[in-house]
């Protein structure tokens, strides 16, 4: 019974509290109290202590303070008769376990001992998991790729069962941690880590799963990384416990897998875990807690049959997966999209520079083409195939439906990458005549023909499209005439494509696009999507919204007109005001498109960069995620990001997508690209070809080289310095405040 | 021969009954047999509002014919009555809470030294519901802030009281609607004594409305005054082991009783009986210590929040001293009956009266005064400790008793359901909103020696768990059930439905919840606030699949309280003889005019199987309206297996879980 777990859990928090305070005195003893911490890129300190309380732990004193706030919520074991309540308690413990967990881990980082080896297998396990990766995953949290997260604690009782199970939730797209160990069948302890290096294969944030550590206070990682999401994404406030795991249970779909048999401290980080919502599912003979309310549904529930438990743990946390497979002999799902694929392994490959390829979806009329038709076009391409080596390959899509327009066939044709992509052992990289696809062995040995590159896109292209592609019809060229051919017709193609696309801008169309996609966790953002301004997450433009609304009228993405030009140099329109009132729950009443000083955009937390303004220089810098050194504000992107996040305004912040920053409408009524006074190097790598265009039209050809990056200053003072020595036209312009 | 009457339901009772019968010692049971009573007065028909009566309004169509000598109706008279007896009972709980507060003021202002502000996360609370600012404030000024501004609701004339807006919006909505939001307290007892006065208020719907005004005084005033403040002085209850039963008496220390209904003195007396001096001079007297007990809804208090035994309710009071182990019992106010003093005569019992407003001829009066607490309670103690050696061996000595968990209040019926972090009403939302808890009982009300008294009691609470309803107890209704053994986290094992028994179990819960005394029927308010503002549920309190019971009243104040839970939107069930059967009309009002006004209604039903009846009707009625999963007995908490043949099949090698760490 329930009283079983309670107890366990109870003494578990003190056995875990124990170890983490005897730790904490030795390393008050080697380093001193006022010895400072912080673990790698993030601006969330201890995260689960500071979204809980509010304490940011910055010093071993901290941590000896929020040690003493962990040991007021330790309990005592209910008696073995008339017993008082325990379930407050036990849960208490579970947090107080947490905390504990927390401080251990930080401490271990302290004395050297963190990211963790394996003993056994020399695997060196992820450690804590960075900001960076956290905002990096944002958007697939939220568009249905990754329905939810499991970690899995313990091990399978053999290396077949724990890789099946994973392969399982990677097929479902579920993002997998792993951590702790357990006995396997033949009384070995061992963990599905191993089990899994045991058989060759991937780990890691590539292929969605991510070992954490050997221990179970290891788990916090990812009870960390959930947590950091109601206040990444959710703007929830740190101390806001109620609101931070209302989030988490409401908006985080994780879920515990316990494999082997349970010990306290799995109890006791477990009953941690259900305070965030999150439920354990057991493969051992536990017992069970159904009645629900501190979960969404069961918070403990045992399934004994592993072919069972993925299957009876999405229902139990209620994970809404959607996955549909074409009918191909792989196993496919996003999970698979990180997997590399070397040179060694390839089969098979087409395009790259090895030989000419291209990929082109087109428009055709309903009774051109023939839904489900495969072309394969080529003499002998079933014994070129099946010996491998090089070959030229020519994708030809053609589509067809009574709500098809030109304008989606960019979006359909992004998406090719991703159907090739998902695919278990077949790689895909680039787009149109610049694609590269690799075949693997393995991939062949399970039986993966040329037809199947024409089935996967077929049956994902109808999968995606539901709503505006009534018939998709595929052909592959595979001799090299044929290829070039195809190849130029497309290029004509492609060209005007683009010369259409460069023609939209904001004054040209009478509607935007809002993105709400992300209100799922942030629910007062909205992104407001014009051709001139793509979404801050850099995944969604103009054109794309204009399709998902097709796709799904009620979706994500709604029409937003423009109503009346208020102020032409702001940007602000009276119809983008009305919406957005609406939209953002009254949180958000007005906001000007084209500056960062009064009413900007609100960011959910995905953004692909951060601007920000640095009133000494009369201008701003712009770092992207995954930046990890200092800025001349002082604030590296992990804190910057803090500030920016949770759908509020921030004037003089702003979160974008890294092709706004060369649209003509870029802090427009600021002065536009002339205010950018720092910039990564990455991004003006990124950026450099199109910025030079820009920077030519402002009449500053020279723009980029004026503007500075880390390797001329991380600070303003040196900023300002540089600035004057080059004679940056920002000095110049009319002060931003 | 004819057939034993079994006075009370309580063994350990009903032995010590059997011993007084041996022994010609009378009690209320032999007094209820033999005055029966008045069947006039008992239907309510019985008008004693002026000296041209008492008017007996009977006869044939006496609803229709029958007049007093002023020509007041059968339906008039009825009502009033019932509505005196709703501003007796309001009253009654509304003058403890007036001592309460008094008691906080001194306290605040340094006058009452004994006492202390033991709960100031309570004491926040309270002052945020009445919009008191904390901020840079010292704690004895807020206390001092909140103590006025709480009693300027016994005197106010006009306005409302402050813990109304403490309810769900729509209810307070109904309040304002149907004219029951009463303004202050003392003003609508004072209005119900003038209004049912000869010549004043005589159409019966008129009546019985002010009649709920005066109630909700009660509950949303009096009571929930008293409960806030109880917990503030004296700290907000959590759970706690106890004992009940007389077992809980012991032969070798001086056992001293406190009896009554307000916790001030009994606190003190908690307290001062630990105290090395006094332990002493017990022990200077033969004893090996000091035993306190505790009974009726004083016991409540200190059971509730120290775990203090207690020896039962209101029947009790006279079976206690006839154990012959009781050295003293200190009596504070209602409930106490005036036999004790009589019957301790024949024992070496000290009876001690302990308030400035309650005398018994025949008792020792010690007067309490919360200025001198401390002092007072040495001396109660004293007495006690010095009647030790006058014990004698007669008696009937009783070793039974049971464990029980006491202390569910609201707060940690919060608390309980998610912990620090987590607290919330959602659990318990979710449970009955899947049907795994059909519906939650309120469970209250005194013991009465006119039924197999605590049997009622006993039969509903097994009946009621059965059947998967969650039942909160209060009051004598908790006497009963924790001296049956029922208040055990044990019963939910073993006689509580299975859906219910599985959320027992994830919490650790008897499936019979201990909210504390009489007076804390106001924690029950409490309670269905949390749960309409949690959500899916009704967004009121009325319509909840809840239902108040009081099987064995026999007090006003129950009557008092029957009518603001009514008020409130519970549908209330009394056991025993209608006060209001005389009259069809006054009936039909509290019954169905109410319940189309407030969603509450109160019946009278002295057939529990048909107590039983009404309540699943009302609580599945609320269900449907609710369009909440229909309850299906055994739905949850029983795995049932409903296999295909390919699972039959594979019966046969079962997945057997792996072993892993031991």
């Amino acid at each position: 019974m329930s009283k079983i777990i309670a107890s366990a859990a109870i003494r578990g928090s003190h056995k875990v509290f124990k170890e983490a305070e005897e730790l904490l005195q030795k390393v008050i003893a080697e380093k001193g109290e006022d010895y400072e911490f912080e673990f790698p890129d993030t601006a969330y300190y201890l995260p689960m202590i500071y979204a809980i309380t509010g304490f940011a732990v910055k010093t071993l004193k901290d941590m000896k303070q929020a040690l003493r706030m962990t040991e007021s919520m330790l309990q005592v074991e209910p008696e073995d008769k008339v017993w008082k309540p325990y379930l407050g308690e036990a849960l208490d413990s579970g947090m107080a376990t947490l905390f504990a967990e927390e401080i251990w881990l930080a401490l271990r980082y302290i004395e050297g001992l963190e990211p963790e080896k394996d003993p056994v297998t020399g695997y060196e396990y992820n450690g804590f998991i960075t900001d960076t990766i956290q905002r990096n995953l944002g958007i697939q949290l939220v568009d249905g790729r990754m329905p939810g997260f499991a970690a899995i604690i313990g091990a399978a009782p053999d290396e077949e069962t724990a890789l099946k199970i994973v392969r399982e939730l990677q097929e479902k797209n579920i993002l997998v941690f792993l951590s702790g160990q357990a006995k396997d069948k033949e009384g070995k302890v061992t963990s599905v880590t191993r089990q899994l290096l045991n058989q060759g294969i991937e780990l890691g944030w590539d292929v969605y799963v991510v070992p954490l550590g050997t221990t179970t206070e290891h788990t916090l990682y990812a009870l960390d990384w959930a947590i950091r999401a109601s206040m990444i994404f959710g703007g929830m406030k740190p101390g806001d416990y109620k609101g931070n795991l209302r989030y988490t249970k409401d908006r985080v779909f994780a879920f515990a897998l316990a494999l082997g048999e349970m010990d306290d401290i799995k109890w006791a980080t477990g009953a941690g875990a259900i305070n965030m919502g999150f439920p354990a599912i057991c493969d051992t003979d536990v017992p069970v807690i159904h009645p629900t309310g501190v979960c969404t549904y069961e918070e403990v529930e045992k399934e004994l049959d592993h072919d069972k438990i993925v299957q009876r743990a999405i229902e139990v946390r209620g994970l809404k997966v959607i996955v549909e497979k074409p009918p191909i002999p792989i196993a496919y799902g996003s999970a698979f999209e990180g997997e590399r694929i070397r040179k060694e392994d390839t089969f098979i490959e087409f395009g790259g520079t090895r030989s000419p390829a291209f990929e082109w979806c087109r428009m055709r009329e309903l009774d051109e083409i023939e839904d489900g038709k495969i072309i394969i076009v080529g003499d002998d391409w079933k014994e070129r195939y099946e010996k491998g080596g090089v070959m030229p390959l020519g994708i030809l899509v053609e589509v067809a439906g009574r709500k098809m327009q030109q304008d989606f066939l960019p979006i359909i044709e992004r998406r090719l990458h991703h159907n090739i992509n998902e695919g278990q052992g077949i790689w895909h990289m680039g787009q149109r005549d610049i694609n590269w696809i690799r075949i693997s062995h393995a991939a062949k040995q399970a039986g993966f023909g040329l037809e199947d590159i024409a089935k996967i896109h077929h049956a994902m292209t109808h999968k995606r499209f539901s709503a505006i592609v009534d018939k998709v019809q595929v052909t592959l060229f595979t001799n090299e005439e044929d290829v070039i051919k195809w190849r130029e017709e497309a290029r004509q193609e492609w060209k005007a494509r683009d010369e259409r696309l460069a023609a939209l801008t904001d004054d040209t169309v009478d509607t935007f696009y809002s993105c709400l996609l992300c209100q799922s966790f942030a629910p007062t953002h909205v992104c407001v999507i014009t051709p001139e301004r793509l979404g801050l997450c850099g995944a969604y433009n103009w054109l794309d919204g204009k399709a998902a609304y097709e796709i799904d009228p009620t979706g994500g993405n709604q029409p937003v007109p423009k109503g009346q030009l208020i102020d032409a140099r702001y940007g602000r329109y009276t119809g983008v005001d009305e919406y957005l009132k609406k939209a953002s729950g009254g949180a958000v009443e007005t906001l000007n498109l084209y500056t960062i000083m009064e009413n900007p955009m609100t960011s959910c937390g995905c953004f692909e960069c951060i601007v920000a303004i640095i009133p000494e220089a009369n201008g701003v810098m712009i770092v992207q995620r995954g930046h990890t050194g200092m800025t001349p504000i002082g604030m590296k992107f992990s804190t910057l990001a803090g500030t920016v996040g949770g759908g509020v305004q921030t004037p003089g912040f702003m979160g974008i997508g890294v092709n706004f920053i060369t649209s003509k409408k870029f802090l427009y009524g600021d002065g536009g690209i002339k205010r950018i006074v720092w910039m990564t190097k990455a991004l003006k790598e990124r950026v450099k070809e199109k910025f030079q265009q820009r920077a030519e039209e402002e009449g500053v050809p020279d723009l980029l080289d004026k503007i500075a990056d880390e390797t001329i200053c991380e600070d303003s003072e040196k900023l300002l310095e540089w600035l004057t020595k080059v004679g940056h036209p920002a000095l110049e312009m009319e002060p931003m405040i | 021969m004819e057939e034993k009457v079994i006075k009370s339901a309580n063994e350990a009772a009903e032995k010590i009954v059997e011993w007084a019968e041996e022994h010609h010692l009378e009690t209320c049971f032999d007094r209820a047999q033999r005055l029966k009573p008045c069947p006039i007065g008992e239907s309510g028909a019985c008008c004693r509002v002026c000296h041209m009566g008492p008017c007996r309004l009977v006869g044939p169509d006496a609803e229709e014919k029958a007049t007093g000598v002023c020509g007041a109706r059968l339906s008039t008279v009825v009502a009033r009555n019932l509505v005196r007896m709703i501003a007796a009972g309001t009253a009654a709980h509304s003058d403890h809470a007036r001592d309460m507060v008094l008691t906080l003021l001194a306290t605040a202002e340094g006058e009452a030294k004994d006492f202390k502000i033991t709960d100031i996360e309570k004491l926040y609370r309270v002052a945020g519901y009445l919009g008191i600012e904390i901020e840079g404030k010292a704690v004895n000024t807020v206390a001092k802030e909140v103590a006025l501004k709480l009693l300027e609701d016994f005197g106010r004339q006009k306005g409302r009281l402050n813990y109304l807006k403490r309810a769900p919006k729509k209810t307070q909505e109904r309040w304002e609607k149907w004219g029951v939001a009463p303004r202050g307290i003392d003003r609508e007892v004072v209005e119900a004594m003038h209004r049912t006065s000869i010549g004043v208020d005589h159409d019966p719907d008129h009546i019985l409305t002010h009649g709920l005004r005066t109630a909700l005084a009660d509950g949303w005033g009096g009571s929930m005054i008293s409960t806030d403040i109880t917990d503030i002085l004296f700290g907000t209850p959590r759970p706690v082991k106890a004992e009940a039963s007389f077992g809980i008496f012991k032969e070798d220390e001086v056992n001293l009783v406190v009896h009554g209904h307000e916790p001030s003195l009994a606190e003190m007396i908690v307290d001062v009986i630990s105290e090395p001096e006094i332990v002493e001079y017990a022990k200077s007297k033969g004893a090996k210590g000091i035993n306190l007990g505790g009974m009726c809804c004083t016991a409540n208090e200190v059971l509730m929040r120290h775990g203090i035994p207690t020896a039962g309710g209101f029947t009790n009071q006279e079976l206690g001293i006839m154990t012959g182990l009781v050295d003293a019992i200190s009596v504070d106010v209602q409930c106490i009956m005036p036999a004790i003093a009589e019957l301790s005569k024949k024992f070496h019992t000290k009876v001690i009266t302990t308030s400035e407003k309650a005398m018994i001829p025949g008792a020792i009066h010690v007067e309490y005064d919360e200025h001198r607490a401390r002092e007072v309670a040495r001396e109660i103690v004293k007495i006690a400790i010095d009647n030790f050696p006058n014990r004698k061996t007669e008696g009937s000595h009783i070793t039974d008793k049971y464990p029980l968990i006491g202390g569910f209040s609201h707060e940690y019926i919060e608390y309980m359901q998610g912990g620090r972090w987590r607290a919330s009403f959602r659990p318990l939302n979710d449970a009955i909103m899947a049907g795994r808890i059909r519906g939650v009982v309120g469970l209250a009300g005194c013991d009465n020696p006119r039924v197999q008294s605590t049997g009622i009691h006993k039969y509903l609470a097994t009946e009621l768990i059965k059947n998967d309803i969650l039942v909160v107890s209060t009051g004598c209704g908790s006497a009963a059930c924790g001296t049956a053994g029922y208040l055990t986290p044990e019963t939910a094992l073993e006689m509580a439905g299975p859906g219910l028994r599985e959320v027992c179990e994830a919490i650790g819960i008897p499936p019979i919840l201990h909210v504390g005394a009489c007076v804390d029927n106001s924690r029950i308010l409490t309670i269905l606030t949390a749960m309409a503002e949690e959500g899916g549920l009704s967004d009121e309190i009325g319509g909840m699949p809840g239902v108040g019971i009081a099987p064995e009243w026999m007090s006003e104040k129950a009557i008092a309280i029957g009518c603001y839970f009514a008020a409130s939107g519970v549908p209330v069930i009394f056991g025993g003889e209608s006060p209001v059967g005389a009259s069809e009309e006054v009936t039909r009002i509290m019954t169905e005019v109410w319940y189309d006004r407030f969603k509450g209604c109160l019946h009278f039903e002295p057939d529990p199987d048909k107590i039983l009846e009404l309540t699943y009707r009302y609580i599945d009625n609320a269900r449907d309206a609710l369009k909440l999963r229909k309850y299906e007995p055994g739905r949850f908490g029983v795995e049932r297996k409903l296999l295909s043949m390919a699972d039959r099949r594979k019966l046969e090698s079962p997945a057997r879980p792996h072993e892993g760490v031991k």
